[in-house]
């Protein structure tokens, strides 16, 4: 991990009565402010740290450090359930695929997250049929099948301009027929402010569910992402019921930290790490880690 | 959740109407807020702790006229350090002497580069110029068909003599693109150029190679409205990295208040030409730094009393 601010090996003053000099919890809350946490969240966390500092009687920079990478991942609540559901239901003749749908804001990374699960779940064994539901943006379609070729998973793709829903349906059921394991539905980036582009993806979903359930519903955040990912989260939510983040371009110097409150706000976890373009990089997310890379410590 | 900026000053410095100069305390409670709401724009740390700094000094000076209450006094202020800082006047495009001009697009993956190839190319045709959109992002799955079918829309020549998906040399592209607009009588040359993180060195260097290829009249750095602090990072490394004249700021038709303009100006010194706001073609807009104001304060109500006052 490289980052500026190499907090992992700053030294935190001590001052004695369990406290810290002012300049450390100015550096704390720096590097807290520039990782993306927000004023609020990063207020939340440094009170945690002082009332946590105080009562242990932190003795020691390292413990000081310790407590506050403890505060961190314990606000990342890593009790939390991330395993992708991507499963089929059912036995023999009723069985019937697990339906993921990826959706996000124009430009995050859910085309190559798609193309990225996919080959995890095919290296695994399982066979995938992707879903081009994103019949607006250039060459999206062409992008799908691409990353469909490279991992080996079948693609069913409409016209450019077709009904997005009318895409997703048939993925689905063409997916119900080849028995396939998963249905990965690729959807266009689109803003949470467009309230007509939030309604068809809210009708991508329904359209789906007539045949089948949707198990897992992801939203791709791009890491740089600042403080509007809350609000895109809760848009989202709001439409498509997300039960998943995934966080991409984390190979970056953007640390992510708009994560902590989506994950609060949505009561859901961030699921998986996107670690390049590359179909491999694609990683669950663990919190221990995540907040390591987001302190500057290098392992 | 968060009441405007302009409810929290209010509220803050409700009893203050009428005092003859603001005193250190109540600049000192409007500045908190101020920060905060920088922040919540997502206008980098250090960047929002050089500009309190400044709007405090100023503030001080000031003497508080009798219409203005000592928010709206630092507040006023505020703004107009703000324009000032984001650029007073928008600075047009610049032509080669010599034709062709050579425009070359660099950013982040999935900023908006290729899309505003396409928004250049249309709003250059517009003005009745003969654009070619040069494809040297040989990386991204697609991403040469996507320019193929962004020219088609624009109705201007695509150069892409390589397949792309990992086929081609984009340096070569970018040096042949060249040649060919000269040939064809191509007076504007745009290249698109693959996504790249400001720490891939790598891949830097390749942009470094496509710029001395092409020698841009302008290198665009196209950045998305919603990052957040990690702005200032990527800016300087795009800086060092390939070097820009001007900044073009992507997807301002969401709702984030976008302080990244204010970063990225701040720290590299180079203006902001354009405002993409939309998936489509036409969706793009000179850039307005009084509009940025008031949309990274969050306080366009704010603005009308003052101008009331
Ligand atoms: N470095 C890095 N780049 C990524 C990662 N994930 C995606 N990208 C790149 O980001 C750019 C956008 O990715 P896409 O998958 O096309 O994004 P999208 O969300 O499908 O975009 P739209 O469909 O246009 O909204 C591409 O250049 C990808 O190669 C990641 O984890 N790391
Ligand atoms: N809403 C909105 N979407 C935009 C805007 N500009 C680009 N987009 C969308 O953002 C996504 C990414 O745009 P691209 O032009 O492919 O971005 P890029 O920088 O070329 O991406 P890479 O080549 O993968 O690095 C697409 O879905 C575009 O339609 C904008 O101003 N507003
Ligand atoms: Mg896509
Ligand atoms: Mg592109």
């Amino acid at each position: 991990a490289r980052s500026r601010s190499a907090f992992g090996q700053s030294l935190l003053g001590l001052l004695g009565g369990g406290d810290l000099d002012e300049d450390s919890w100015t550096e704390v809350e720096d590097t807290l402010l520039m990782a993306d946490l927000g004023t609020a969240t990063t207020l939340e966390i440094i009170e945690k740290l002082r009332d946590q500092i105080s009562s242990r009687g932190v003795r020691s920079a390292d413990d000081a450090r310790a407590v506050l990478r403890a505060v961190l991942v314990d606000a990342l609540h890593p009790s939390m359930d991330r395993a992708v559901r991507a499963l089929p239901h059912g036995e023999g003749d009723a069985r019937v695929p697990a339906v993921v749908l990826i959706a996000g804001v124009n430009g995050t990374g859910k085309t190559t997250t798609t193309g990225k699960l996919a080959r995890v779940l095919v290296a695994d064994g399982r066979t995938v049929l992707l879903g081009a539901a994103d019949t607006f943006r250039a060459a999206a379609a062409e992008q799908l099948a691409t990353w469909a070729g490279r991992v080996g998973a079948e693609v069913v793709r409409g016209k450019e301009g077709a009904d997005p829903a009318a895409v997703a349906f048939d993925a689905v059921k063409r997916g119900i027929e080849a028995k396939v394991d998963a249905v990965l539905v690729d959807t266009a980036g689109r803003l949470h402010t467009k309230a007509g582009l939030m309604d068809e993806l809210g009708k991508v979903k329904r359209v789906v569910e007539k045949q089948t359930k949707v198990d897992e519903v992801l939203l791709v955040l791009d890491a740089t992402t600042g403080q509007n990912g809350l609000t895109q989260a809760r848009v989202f939510s709001d439409v498509v019921d997300v039960t998943g983040v995934v966080l991409t371009k984390l190979d970056g110097t953007a640390k992510g930290g708009i994560v902590f409150q989506v994950q609060r706000e949505l009561g859901v976890p961030v699921k998986l790490v996107g670690l390049g373009e590359g179909a491999d990089d694609l990683a669950p997310f663990e919190p221990g880690a995540f907040v390591d890379a987001l302190l500057g410590v290098n392992q | 959740m968060f009441d405007t900026l302009s409810d929290r000053l209010t509220s803050v410095l409700q009893n203050l109407r009428g005092k003859g100069r603001l005193t250190d305390a109540d600049i000192d409670a409007t500045a908190r807020e101020i920060r905060i709401a920088l922040l919540e724009a997502d206008v980098a740390l250090p960047v929002v702790r050089a500009f309190i700094a400044q709007v405090k000094e100023r503030a001080k000076g000031a003497e508080v006229s009798g219409a203005l209450n000592p928010a709206q006094q630092v507040v006023k202020i505020v703004n107009e350090e703000l324009v000032a800082i984001l650029g007073g006047e928008t600075r047009r495009l610049r032509f080669a002497k010599q034709p062709p001009t050579v425009i070359m697009l660099a950013g982040l993956q999935g900023s908006g580069k290729t899309t505003l190839a396409g928004k250049l190319a249309l709003w250059l045709r517009k003005q009745s110029h003969a654009p070619l959109l040069v494809a040297c992002d040989l990386q991204r799955p697609n991403a040469v068909t996507q320019l193929q079918v962004v020219g088609e829309r624009a109705g201007v020549q695509v150069f892409a003599p390589e397949p792309g998906n990992g086929v081609g040399d984009p340096v070569d592209v970018a040096r042949r693109a060249i040649e060919e607009a000269k040939h064809a009588q191509h007076d504007i040359v745009i290249v698109d150029t693959a996504g790249r993180l400001g720490v891939d060195q790598e891949l830097m260097r390749q942009a470094a190679d496509i710029r001395d290829a092409v020698q841009p009249d302008e290198v665009l750095f196209v950045v998305d409205a919603m990052i957040g602090q990690d702005a200032v990072t990527t800016a300087e490394a795009f800086r060092d990295g390939v070097g820009f004249s001007g900044v073009v700021l992507t997807k301002l038709d969401g709702d984030a208040r976008g302080g990244a303009a204010l970063s990225v100006r701040e720290v590299t010194g180079q203006p902001i030409l354009f405002a993409s706001n939309g998936e489509k073609l036409e969706d793009f807009d000179a850039f307005h730094p009084d509009r940025m104001a008031s949309r990274i304060l969050g306080m366009g109500d704010v603005l009308t009393l003052i101008e009331q006052a």
